[in-house]
């Protein structure tokens, strides 16, 4: 497969959450490349994570549309009621907490992706209560 | 028969709960043992409205909405499918004003088609223009396509007929051609409702295309941040493949065409064109310089062929209905219509396709309906995050690209983000320098340092510290990014930063409008 690099490191993602340090020598190894290739890829690219994350994946847009409907406001609450900082996991391990610029949901914004799945115009009671279902459900 | 129910399974219709109204209207169609058919047709992109929920009737589709899963319950209550009255009835969906003043071309079969069906894509006269296209020569696809006037939805607006010219004159073992889906601006959302709701437009779209320069092999480069368009996509790849409308031998023409669906990373510069390809061909997204335009040394060294998501999905309606027939629409260089994209503070906001030539007044008021808040629209983004803000007393602005570089500012990707007078525009300008620094590649100074001075800069501004010095040391950096980038991104940058200081200088601490840089 031609520029397979991308490709591999989705399917190793998608697998386990993240792309190991440990598995850089051997992606190297397989594409004829350095790994030092590997890891400027891999650390390029914001969609890839270099640790294991939390069982949720929770992102918030923060990109222009969501601010004009108050996704400051919302990255605060949410902050706070995690725990956690952006690229942090919480530490019962339950949520992982990144930052997103856009999510194509402009049209009802503010919006939050969990595990792949966008929710539109999120009020801090409506993400409490995602938050609180997942909890329920982990 | 049983009594068709149609609920969108486009993103934002699913971002508001339409899984959990079907499964609601499926439930209560059984208790009421009523014989009905779920249908999950795509978005009509009246975002405002969903869950749209729709029922065929003998005059057409009748609509309700916005539906939550707690009102499905009074829709059966109220009898809804035999006609009987209810609060959130809105008539024939067809004749929604909204719906009705619009000039769909690219959007025609949005709304009404379920998205990974070719059967229904066929019904509704998909693949006419790639048939059209079999019978002509690559030459004469490429005149038609240059003739309807279309150019790059992407942001640039570089005539696509002439782009498609060079890639058809350079000579090469292989070509190739790459549709850039990495639409990754704020207040954009065409390329995904395309994707997930009418991926054969877009696929029919890169067939020509390979048949107008002779390309064999077609990529799409995916935001990773669209999974849902991701897995229509290849559905529709798949279909299309099996009953021969893709692959070797298209439609026994002698003619073949591969497509492949590759995932982006998060990555905004992979939305530039030559990131893209680096990106494409397993590398680190650094922009490259030009020349050699992609044109001619593209994807591995070969001449290729990269056009946005809508461009490829509106060269099937030029191929089909002509060149005169689209051209026809528009104003002055801006031929056609856009998709434009209603976001932020509005009332009601969604997907309009309109011939060139509206301005934003009508698309702020008459279709936005003002802002959500009840607050006077203050500043309004045009074109992603590297658009200028425009103020009220240039909403008469109409949507032409010359006309927009009149007041400096950009179309791009006809996504719109309206803003209440709450929002600070110091704020905002600083968001765009920080984007720039979380988004750059990092291979121009320029781009990588600016951005990160730039927030710097505003920082102190915020602060109330020496602003004057500080506001013309932000010009100066604006003039240093916008003509020493290497790209549009740092380039770009100035243009919401200065258009924020220019128009709204007392939000940044002074009074009087300073000489522009």
């Amino acid at each position: 497969m031609p520029g397979a690099l991308l490709p591999l490191l989705h399917a190793i993602q998608d697998d386990i959450g993240y792309v190991p340090e440990l598995a850089y020598p051997l992606i190297a190894k397989a594409l004829s490349l350095s790994v030092a290739e590997v890891h400027g890829v891999v650390t390029f690219y914001h969609h890839f994570r270099t640790h294991q994350p939390g069982r949720h994946i929770l992102q918030v847009c923060r990109a222009e549309s969501c601010q004009a409907m108050g996704s400051d406001a919302l990255e605060i609450h949410i902050k706070n009621k995690l725990g956690v900082e952006f690229h942090e996991t919480t530490p019962d391990g339950t949520f992982t907490l990144e930052p997103i610029y856009c999510l194509g949901n402009c049209a009802c914004s503010p919006s939050v992706m969990i595990n792949e799945e966008v929710y539109g115009r999120v009020d801090n009671k409506k993400i409490d209560q995602l938050i609180s279902d997942l909890k329920s459900t982990s | 028969m049983s009594i068709k129910i149609f609920v969108p399974i486009d993103s934002t219709a699913l971002s508001l709960g339409a899984n959990e109204v079907a499964e609601a209207i499926s439930k209560e169609a059984q208790a009421k043992k009523l014989d009905i058919q779920i249908i999950r047709n795509s978005s009509r992109g009246l975002f405002w409205l969903e869950t749209l929920v729709e029922l065929e009737t003998p005059q057409g589709r009748i609509g309700f909405g916005p539906i939550t899963p707690s009102d499905v319950k009074s829709l059966f209550d109220a009898d809804f499918i035999n006609g009987g009255k209810h609060p959130l009835a809105l008539g024939l969906v067809g004749e929604i004003d909204w719906l009705k003043k619009q000039e769909r071309l690219t959007f025609v079969r949005m709304g009404i088609t379920e998205p990974a069906n070719i059967d229904q894509y066929m019904a509704h006269d998909g693949f006419q223009g790639l048939k059209n296209a079999l019978n002509l020569k690559p030459e004469a696809i490429v005149e038609t396509i240059t003739a309807s006037g279309l150019r790059g939805r992407g942001g640039a607006a570089f005539p696509t007929g002439i782009k498609w010219k060079t890639v058809l004159d350079t000579k090469a073992t292989q070509k190739y051609i790459v549709c850039n889906a990495d639409e990754g601006d704020s207040g954009t959302y065409s390329d995904r409702m395309i994707m997930e709701g009418d991926p054969f437009v877009l696929i029919e779209g890169m067939i020509i295309a390979g048949l107008a320069v002779g390309a064999t092999q077609g990529y799409i480069y995916l935001r990773s941040e669209y999974p849902h368009a991701l897995k229509t996509l290849n559905e529709a790849i798949r279909q299309a493949t099996k009953i021969g409308y893709l692959g070797e031998d298209i439609l026994k023409s002698g003619k073949s065409f591969h497509l492949e669906v590759r995932r982006a990373a998060g990555a905004y510069i992979c939305g530039e064109e030559t990131s893209m390809l680096e990106s494409l061909e397993g590398k680190r997204g650094l922009v490259r310089f030009k020349p050699p335009l992609p044109a001619i040394e593209g994807l591995f060294g070969k001449p290729t062929v990269v056009n946005n998501v809508i461009s490829l999905a509106t060269v099937p309606i030029i191929l089909a209905k002509g060149a005169k027939y689209y051209q026809d629409f528009g104003m002055g260089k801006s031929r056609g219509t856009l998709p434009i994209q209603l976001a932020g503070n509005l009332k009601r906001t969604g997907l309009v396709e309109k011939a060139f030539g509206i301005t934003l007044r009508e698309l702020l008021y008459d279709f936005g309906g003002g802002s959500l808040s009840g607050k006077p629209i203050k500043a309004v983004q045009v074109g992603g995050p590297l658009g200028a803000y425009l103020p009220e007393s240039q909403f008469d602005t109409p949507l032409d690209y010359e006309k927009f570089s009149e007041i400096w500012a950009v179309l791009g990707h006809g996504g719109i983000v309206a803003f209440d007078e709450t929002v600070n525009m110091a704020k905002m300008a600083r968001y765009a320098f920080d984007f720039c620094a979380i988004e750059s590649c990092g291979k121009c100074t320029p781009c990588r340092i600016g951005s990160t001075r730039g927030v710097e800069v505003i920082d102190h501004i915020m602060q109330g510290h020496d602003v004057k010095k500080h506001v013309a040391l932000i010009r100066d950096l604006s003039d240093t990014m916008l003509n020493g980038s290497l790209c549009a991104l740092g380039g770009m940058t100035p243009y919401p930063v200065l258009s924020a200081l220019n128009h709204f200088p007392k939000d940044f601490g002074v009074d009087a409008k300073e000489p522009k840089a």
